[in-house]
């Protein structure tokens, strides 16, 4: 890693990277006797592009849940923003602005592409149920900027064609690009992915790559991916952590993650004495 | 224009209005049933419950009197004043609102993600729980309500067609405020779930939990929420049924006469919630005017049932429900 520091850095294709957004400091989490985290501590830092990766059951996805508030890890302490964050639920998290997406996809499967794009939107709305029900004034200026918003998302991820399609119907390749467009409609400071590229096949993957590069490039969104698949990762990513039996095993840039001896094990599988 | 023809015209009509207010009654369940994926059999009890509560603040009655006599010696009963119907109607809905808190604080917000039967069963002890609770509150006696609306044979209504057929047809003037209220209810109810911030959250919360969650909803926030509207909803049904027939505890028992409504317009649907009301009111009324005499009558008990049974039959997702596919 080049020129470390408070500051930032700048990546291999020369993109400036800012100063920590997000720290996990010690984070340790257990279901039971089984502990699924163990002491990891690593930073986010704005504008990057950071990866956790690791075998199955590696304790990437409650990495993810403890990030998003949906798991309350028994020891360490989040910093977000530059101060510690309390005890919160998920829904506090998301109005915070950090949004995410799911690896087995969890969209409003009722609602249409659009109005599933807009729920990504209710942080901003701010408007009372009143004023909303006179529909006056501040409420209806903010629902044509709300509906801008959704609009420029779903035409930069390309789904206008499917706009007033009920989610649904939609085969998982798009439901996954759906479910981005909505974290996206949010305007997030962090976007968590989790396995974004789950379940699809080489021309849905490559066009999801493109999307997540895109959108770090155009909005400078922070972007948190959780990912198993090695090759992926690797290219799209600036920094990556590597967890293994809910340990950190490694962290660095693609490059020097590629080279560690732990991870090459973990990934090949080496007998453990 | 025969006699047979005018009767059934104005049995129709009858029939419409009664319609009305089942579905009221089966609006409730439908609101929580969609927002929440509970099928709240505690409606009809809110709807006593709330009228009970009302009838009570108009009076200037002490709550728990019963047991505050009982147990103090006292002999407590009244304020000696009377609030206005208006400022006990908001009154009322600041209990059904406390009530909705206190629904969710102390039974739903412990059991998110049980079975579907499971919460079922809850809103049944909440059913017997808040009717022991609304007789020790306001006394188990038969009241009377009266929030100002009008009563009586419309004569408009009754010059106007006695001039066009020469017999004046009998439409209850409360029949026609009912009529009118419950469309203004639903027009707002839809305008709300549809447009509204608060709206689009509660059918996020309805869809999936999970997702609600990370697009930043508060679940317990919805939960009252929905609570709170079903009161609302229980709160106009309650005044509505209570002013026609008393405010007794037969009045939780059109909770009955809801199920069928539901099973005919489907459960998640609002508009289905009203013409299956519409059609049980009218399909009961004629049914008794035309068969009943033959079969000696009392129709009106079973007619809703049977037709529900032979939807299940033959379309068991409703007039208006999503269509039940299973994925194999």
């Amino acid at each position: 890693m080049k020129d470390m520091d408070a500051e930032g850095y700048t990546t291999e294709d020369g993109r400036k990277i800012g100063g920590v957004l997000m720290e996990m400091r010690n984070i340790t989490l257990r279901f039971g006797g089984v502990v699924a985290i163990e002491d990891i501590s690593f930073d986010i830092r704005e504008g990057e592009i950071r990866a956790i990766i690791g075998p199955n059951g590696a304790g990437k996805s409650s990495m993810l849940n403890v990030i998003s508030g949906f798991y309350n890890p028994q020891e360490g302490e989040v910093w977000y923003k530059g101060a510690k964050r309390p005890h919160m639920k998920p829904y506090q998290v998301a109005q915070q602005g950090i949004a995410r997406t799911f690896q087995n996809i969890a969209l409003f499967e009722g609602m249409t592409v659009l109005d599933n794009v807009m729920t990504g939107r209710i942080r901003q709305m701010s408007a009372g149920m009143f004023a909303q029900a006179l529909w006056k004034g501040r409420a209806e200026a903010e629902e044509t900027e709300n509906r801008a918003a959704v609009e420029k998302v779903i035409d930069f991820l390309e789904i206008q064609h499917i706009r007033k399609t009920p989610v649904g119907r939609l085969p998982y390749g798009l439901k996954k690009r759906v479910e981005l467009a909505r974290a996206l409609a949010a305007e997030p400071s962090i976007l968590l992915l989790d396995e974004p590229m789950a379940g699809m096949n080489v021309e849905e993957k490559e066009d999801m790559s493109r999307f997540i590069l895109d959108v770090n490039d155009e909005f400078g969104t922070t972007i948190a991916l959780i990912e198993h698949d090695m090759g992926v990762v690797m290219d799209l990513s600036d920094r990556v952590v590597v967890m293994d039996y809910g340990k950190k095993i490694g962290d660095g840039s693609p490059d020097e993650v590629r080279k560690n001896q732990a991870v090459i094990d973990a990934y090949l599988g080496v007998a453990h004495d | 224009m025969p006699d047979q023809l005018i009767f059934a015209m104005e049995v129709f009509l009858n029939g419409l209005m009664a319609g009305v207010l089942y579905a009221l009654v089966a609006l409730g369940f439908v609101l929580i049933f969609k927002a929440s994926g509970i099928f709240n059999f505690a409606q009809g009890v809110l709807a006593l419950f709330a009228a009970l509560t009302l009838v009570g603040i108009m009076d200037g009655q002490v709550p728990f009197s019963h047991l505050i006599n009982a147990v103090f010696g006292t002999d407590i009963h009244h304020f000696g004043w009377h609030v206005p119907a208006l400022a006990a109607i908001l009154l009322t809905m600041v209990v059904m609102v406390a009530l909705a808190w206190a629904v969710n604080h102390f039974i739903f917000r412990h059991l998110v993600g049980q079975e579907p039967i499971i919460l079922f069963m809850a809103t049944i002890g909440l059913a017997y729980f808040l009717e022991g609770f609304g007789d020790i509150m306001w006394g188990a006696d038969i009241k009377k309500l009266d929030v100002g609306l009008p009563q009586g044979i419309n004569t408009v209504i009754d010059e106007v067609t006695y001039g066009i057929f020469g017999y004046g047809f009998f439409i209850d003037n409360l029949d026609l405020w009912a009529t009118f209220v419950a469309a203004l209810l639903v027009i707002a109810l839809v305008i709300f779930a549809q447009y509204s911030k608060h709206g689009r959250a509660m059918r996020a919360v309805a869809d999936d939990h999970q997702a609600a969650l990370s697009v930043g909803v508060s679940l317990n926030f919805i939960w009252v929420m929905v609570w709170s509207l079903a009161g609302f909803v229980a709160l106009v049904a309650g005044i509505m049924w209570g002013t026609k027939s008393g405010v007794q505890f037969s009045l939780s028992l059109i909770a009955l006469k809801a199920l069928p409504v539901l099973m005919l317009g489907g459960f998640t649907s609002i508009p289905g919630a009203i013409v299956g009301g519409l059609i049980i009111g009218v399909g009961e009324k004629l049914f008794e005017f035309a068969i009943g005499p033959m079969v000696g009558g009392a129709t009106e008990n079973w007619f809703a049932y049977v037709l529900a049974l032979l939807f299940l039959v033959f379309r068991p997702q409703g007039l208006f429900g999503e269509k039940i596919i299973e994925r194999v």
